[in-house]
């Protein structure tokens, strides 16, 4: 299987194509004798990794859990050999999830610390304030960040995000199960700014191919510290509830929610980044008993939990419940994490591929990566199978419904990677390096 | 007079002559550093010398920011233009504003400037179709010239920073020696006993908000076309509590205070975001019982830290010091 068959296509043939070679990939990794298989390294010098966390500011709960899964990745891969014989050193920063802070963090790793890579950021105006200055700096940029700014063709060849889909890819995915099962006629509540704004853009669009439509669309402006002015302007037919909202007014939003729907409420779907690092079980939340959300990543391990995943939970320090091992209190980020421990796992790969043996081998680390195709799900990848398009720097990947059942999200729900996927946006491997 | 231009003077020759010596990463920074600097000497023209704590500056620098990079990013203005245009904006803006807020004194002005920098913030995220809001936009590397001139190479971007900086720089030494300059600090001082002079306090007063609203609309435009980039954080209250903070550092009503404060306040940040302090954390747990293992590396509190000391110790911040026990003639 060629991998161009399936980075450079982007029909659903091509895409049954790529999941055939998930399959005989991962069939074949079976047959390796363990991981640590490096040749004799040239160098002992580590492979920095200047990892751009977000320890202050809005993204700090994220942040965290992202600190602890890329250290656990850092620990696995080095406990394995490293890559290419050398050991990966993680040189965080905190870039306070600013964007001007997040820029001058990449000129420091570039210039200072003479990173070989950037790599971990979430938030989107982070990102999108970053990336201009690791192009201009010719640093690859891994970033983990949801946003569809990377396939969106918003920034450049040395911007990545190959360990987690993008936010289109998500609410695009909902559409079909929402649909069949809870409902055709919507409305959504959202934030009124760019995050909300391509929920409602992209789910509104996939909802109407799904024949379905969005009755209503209840636009609420950030800080907003009380919901109950907006939820009269629910329509009565509403079948479906879909809301996004974040951010410290989450949980005044569902108490007011149940305040004002008793128990007349329509179906109630949700994506889980609102609740991130909160327990569901939380006093307060009693009324989303019942309702379903949208997973990344199931954040419970359920009956059908894969051995990868036990791994992966046991390296991190997340217990059956999504939180930490030493204290239950402590929820993890359970449906984005994930992405910093795949990310660098195909960093380790690309890296492998292109020889790589200092900065004068990142664009050979660039293209090595555009030219992956598939991630076979693996201790490397437990969040499961993906496909990657090297065009559009993008991964794409199964996602998850939830449904809250006594205090817990239990899976109900997979997606299968064809609903993740999007026409080509951008070709970035026709920029120039 | 003739020691304040040559103290400028050596002070705009020494960043001439750092240009090809500092490495590449001080090189980066400071030319960050000489934008966000020109912000901060224009704040320091309302709040050092005419005594008006603006809790809303952020607007005039995201009024320039966004004035310049939606005309290159919609309009398809070149950079100069667009520029100047973001200038515009920013005058105006001070205009309006001033006109509105400089009838209010005191708390009043600092609420009613932080009123309307919120409505800014809220009205840049209500229009996410042109502006992408919270999440921003960049300009792409090739339209960011002028004359010819890549202002993404590295030369280029530390001179052009350099140039806007001292310009602002002179412009703001030359006001406060001057006689209207004058007026402003006597306004600082005792604003009824200018009055009683035969002095109109809301006309130096607006002078003051609009030269200090142009300064910082230049060096949002100025952000937008070196860095790549335009976002509505620029515009939130942090931004406007980072110039008042490299100007009470530096030294308020004084005119290198602001570039001063803006270096020392820049590296402390750079150190403390990539170092781990866990004593502090375990200060914190020792001392209160709270687990915070956040505060093991985190910048934005020793930013916090480092204003409450400010304004708790010294008020006259490092170069006010210097005036106040070395050098008198400093302006």
């Amino acid at each position: 299987m060629a991998a161009d068959e399936i980075t450079r296509g982007t029909n659903r043939r091509t895409l049954l194509k790529g999941a055939a070679a998930i399959g005989a990939v991962a069939a074949g990794s079976q047959l390796l004798p363990g991981a640590a298989r490096f040749a004799q390294a040239q160098s002992s010098a580590p492979i920095k990794v200047g990892f751009q966390v977000h320890r202050t500011g809005i993204g700090a709960a994220y942040g965290r859990w992202y600190d602890r899964t890329t250290k656990a990745a850092a620990k696995l891969i080095n406990e394995n050999g490293g890559i290419n014989g050398r050991p990966v050193e993680i040189i965080a920063e905190d870039d306070g999830t600013d964007p001007k802070r997040g820029a001058e963090v990449i000129e420091k790793f570039a210039n200072k610390h003479e990173c070989d890579v950037a790599f971990g950021t979430l938030f989107s105006h982070v990102v999108i304030g970053s990336a201009p200055r690791a192009g201009e700096l010719k640093l690859p940029y891994f970033v983990v960040s949801e946003g569809h700014h990377v396939a969106s063709g918003m920034l450049n060849r040395y911007t990545l995000q190959p360990g987690i889909t993008d936010v289109k890819s998500q609410v695009q995915s909902m559409a079909p199960w929402v649909a069949d099962n809870l409902g055709k006629k919507v409305t959504m509540i959202y934030p009124d700014f760019a995050f909300g704004h391509d929920h409602r853009d992209y789910f509104s669009e996939a909802i109407e191919r799904q024949g379905g439509n969005v009755i209503a669309k209840i636009a609420v402006p950030p800080r907003e510290t009380s919901f109950f002015k907006y939820l009269p302007k629910i329509p009565k037919d509403t079948e479906v509830l879909y809301h996004v909202m974040v951010g410290p007014g989450v949980l005044t939003f569902v108490k007011e929610m149940g305040e004002y729907f008793g128990d007349d409420r329509p179906e109630i779907f949700g994506f889980i980044d609102s609740l991130e690092a909160v327990d569901i079980a939380s006093p307060g939340l009693e009324f989303l008993e019942g309702s379903h959300f949208w997973e990344g990543y199931p954040r419970y391990a359920g009956p059908n939990q894969s051995e990868h995943d036990k791994f992966y939970r046991a390296a991190v320090g997340v217990d059956d419940n999504g939180a930490s091992l030493s204290d239950p209190k402590d929820i993890s980020t359970y449906a984005h994490m994930f992405g910093c421990w795949e990310t660098l796992h195909i960093l380790k790969a690309g890296m492998e591929a292109a020889d790589y043996k200092g900065p004068k081998d990142r664009q050979a680390l660039i293209e090595a990566v555009e030219n992956m195709d598939v991630f076979p799900e693996s201790q490397a990848h437990p969040q499961g199978s993906k496909l990657f398009n090297g065009r559009t720097h993008q991964a794409f990947a199964h996602q998850h419904i939830s449904k809250v059942e006594g205090g817990k999200l239990v899976p109900v729900h997979k997606t299968s990677i064809f609903d993740t996927y999007y026409e080509d946006e951008v070709d970035y491997t026709k920029m120039s390096f | 007079m003739i020691k304040s231009i040559l103290l400028h003077g050596a002070v705009i020759a020494l960043l001439i002559v750092l240009e090809p010596v500092l490495s590449e990463y001080h090189h980066g920074n400071l030319a960050r550093i000489l934008v966000l600097a020109t912000y901060a000497v224009g704040y320091n023209i309302l709040f050092g010398y005419t005594g008006l704590l603006s809790l809303g500056h952020a607007m005039f620098f995201a009024a320039g920011m966004y004035g310049c990079a939606l005309m290159v990013r919609l309009a398809e203005w070149s950079v100069g233009p667009a520029f100047l245009f973001g200038v515009v904006c920013a005058l105006v803006a001070g205009l309006v504003v001033g006109m509105l807020a400089l009838r209010t004194i005191g708390v009043g002005f600092m609420i009613v400037t932080l009123m309307f920098a919120e409505a800014a913030h809220l009205t840049i995220a209500y229009y996410n179709e042109y502006t992408r809001g919270d999440e921003g936009f960049t300009i792409p590397q090739a339209v960011r010239t002028v004359a010819g001139l890549d202002l993404s190479d590295t030369t280029t971007r530390y001179f052009a920073a350099l140039v806007l900086f001292s310009v602002c720089l002179i412009g703001s030494a030359a006001l406060v020696q001057s006689r209207a300059g004058r007026v402003l600090v006597a306004i600082r001082e005792n604003e009824d006993r200018v009055r009683m002079l035969g002095f109109n306090p809301f006309r130096y007063k607006l002078l003051a908000l609009v030269l200090s609203a142009v300064m910082a609309g230049a060096a949002g435009a100025a952000y937008a076309v070196l860095f790549g980039y335009a976002g509505s954080t620029f515009a939130s209250v942090q931004y406007s509590i980072f110039p008042l903070l490299w100007v009470l550092l530096g030294g308020p009503g004084t005119t290198l205070g602001p570039l001063l404060g803006t270096v020392l306040m820049f590296y402390l940040v750079d150190y403390a975001s990539g170092t781990v302090m866990p004593g502090l954390a375990a200060f914190v747990e020792g001392s209160f019982g709270i687990e915070a293992p956040g505060l093991a590396s985190a910048y934005l509190l020793l930013v916090g830290i480092a204003l409450v000391l400010l304004v708790l110790f010294a008020p006259r911040g490092v170069l006010g010091v210097v005036r106040a026990r070395v050098m008198p003639w400093l302006p």
